[in-house]
């Protein structure tokens, strides 16, 4: 049980992290119909930035800030430099754009920064918590309860304010968006701040436990993606649940049969759901639109 | 043709004049240079067969469409390189064609998010408004705009536009699809919207429905313009009869 309740929390504290990813992914591709590949570059800047902001001598809180807004400005210039000239390409070329993307920010962050690893201090410290004979560190508390509260706030933001819900008729149709004078170019720029700024976040409470480093988005991106996949490519509640699963799978796979395997368990469950349902698990039936 | 079928309707004081407009898709071209003026609280038909070019003249004038020649201007102003936002802003709606409610969305966010320029107060107002003149709006309110039928979506599609608070409504083929019976509703409260003082220029297939609520109408073929009179003189043309009231 203690085991069982130990792997649990490491999934739950991981996957919360592929849930922003997915989260972000859903964001984009709603708003734009793009899947966005550099998503997991979004968190490795939020940690790579935040580190050295901090070395550079700002108190750690105002680097963290910093890097939020900084890893939004680079998805806001994503969105200008690399999509928007591509405006009206067909899907496959528009993720081959943002996997260079990636791929460039990457060889950026290589330049910018360095190739080591590097890590944050724990937010509060390292003393584990006790519950029910398992352990608990702050800082997976932090990285849940960070991720929550970025789902509550995402939840208020498009289902409470007029700014989100305009956001959300463009995502259902652009057209009749922009015939009541929505600003479609004002509302995918936001997107891409939004996924850049949820996934730097995730980055900067993240980096304490698992460290990071220029290429630590890469894997992100895949778990994420598939976790978006797994959910329902498109559903922000199939995001979050998808990543949840996605980081339990691979908790469990990595404890009970060999941390070799993780990332293959993670997928090959993946792969058998989909192989049941076809949308994910939260995916449009094709019964919606009548 | 020649060119005595073709009056010069020109209104002094029009508030929509289009001047020699026309638009591609890529090398098909839609609109041949069209003319076409509406003056302010008319009522307009545009009336025309399938792939005559009603919707991409109506796309144009909204700007989701590019106009490829020629000009649009609004009360004065050439808008002809305007985008949406500003047109809307400016006092232009359109109705799409195939009604395009926010499916997932309730009916009245749809409704609301008609408002989603306007920073005065009336907005509430004009939304009890669209309440009255369609009670069935409000009764459904908290409802998915999906899962109203066709003649309520066309109602939310035309409340929607009305919160735009526009001085001239454009309206694509807003009886498509419909029975008789909500055919008729629909098109009696677009003939009361013109008695509030909105300008409507509405396109229809259902030449007969549209030309009989219209002050003026004219009939497009082929991205251009080949008649334009009298909504009545229209009704009685041998030509419009033949071709577009089956008679
Ligand atoms: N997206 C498009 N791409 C290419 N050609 C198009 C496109 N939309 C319309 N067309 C063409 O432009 C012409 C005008 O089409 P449009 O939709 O404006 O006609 P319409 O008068 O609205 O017809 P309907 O009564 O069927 O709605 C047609 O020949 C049509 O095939
Ligand atoms: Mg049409």
């Amino acid at each position: 049980m203690e085991t069982f309740l130990q792997f649990l929390f490491s999934g739950l504290t991981v996957g919360a992290v592929y849930a922003i990813v997915a989260l972000g992914f859903t964001i984009i591709y709603n708003a734009s119909d793009v899947i966005n590949f550099a998503q997991g570059e979004f968190v490795m800047l939020g940690g790579m930035c935040t580190v050295f902001f901090s070395l550079w001598g700002l108190p750690l809180p105002v680097a963290a800030v910093a890097a939020v807004i900084v890893t939004s400005l680079i998805g806001v210039a994503l969105n200008k430099l690399a999509i928007e000239p591509a405006r009206g390409a067909n899907v496959v070329t528009l993720i081959i754009i943002t996997i260079g993307a990636s791929i460039f920010l990457r060889g950026l962050a290589q330049v910018v920064f360095d190739k080591q690893f590097h890590r944050l201090p724990s937010f509060s410290g390292d003393a584990p918590i006790d519950v029910l004979g398992a352990t608990l560190t702050p800082q997976s508390l932090w990285v849940m309860g960070g991720a929550a509260v970025i789902v509550v706030v995402l939840w208020y933001f498009f289902t409470r304010t007029t700014f989100g819900k305009s956001i959300l008729a463009t995502s259902h149709n652009r057209l009749a968006a922009r015939l009541v004078g929505i600003n479609v170019e004002l509302v995918l720029l936001t997107s891409f701040a939004l996924s850049a700024a949820i996934g730097a976040l995730a980055g900067i409470l993240v980096t304490p436990i698992t460290l990071t480093s220029f290429d630590a988005g890469t894997m992100l991106a895949l778990k994420g993606f598939a976790a978006a996949i797994l959910g329902g490519m498109g559903n922000p509640l199939g995001a979050v649940v998808g990543g949840l699963l996605v980081g339990i799978a691979e908790a469990m796979g990595a404890g009970y049969l060999s941390s070799e395997y993780k990332d293959a368990v993670a997928f090959v469950i993946i792969l058998g759901v989909l192989f049941v349902l076809p949308s994910g698990l939260f995916g449009r039936r094709g019964t919606e639109r009548v | 043709m020649p060119d005595d079928m073709l009056p010069d309707a020109v209104l002094p004081d029009a508030m929509l004049k289009v001047e020699g407009l026309t638009s591609h898709y890529g090398r098909i071209q839609a609109l041949k240079g069209v003319d076409i003026e509406v003056a302010p609280g008319e009522l307009v038909a545009l009336v025309g067969g399938n792939g005559a070019g009603k919707t991409t003249l109506l796309r144009t004038l909204s700007g989701v469409q590019p106009a490829s020649g020629g000009r649009v201007v609004f009360e004065g102003q050439d808008i002809t390189q305007a985008k949406p936002h500003a047109r809307v802003k400016r006092g232009i709606a359109q109705v799409p064609e195939g009604r395009q409610v926010w499916g997932p969305l309730s009916v009245e966010d749809n409704l609301r998010l008609g408002a989603v320029l306007r920073r005065d107060r009336e907005i509430a107002q004009d939304l009890e408004r669209v309440y009255a003149m369609f009670p069935i709006l409000k009764e459904r309110r908290r409802q998915a705009a999906g899962t109203l039928s066709g003649g309520q979506q066309q109602m939310l599609a035309m409340g929607r536009a009305l919160l735009t608070k526009p001085r001239l409504l454009l309206l694509d083929e807003p009886s498509m699809g419909l029975a008789p019976i909500l055919v008729e509703q629909i098109l009696t409260s677009v003939a009361d919207l013109k008695r509030q003082g909105v300008t409507i220029f509405l396109v229809e297939q259902n030449a007969f429905a549209a030309l009989k609520i219209a002050d003026r109408g004219y009939v497009l073929e082929t991205g251009k313009v080949v008649l334009s009179d009298s909504g009545a003189a229209l009704l009685a043309n041998e030509r419009v009869k033949e071709a577009y009231l089956g008679v």
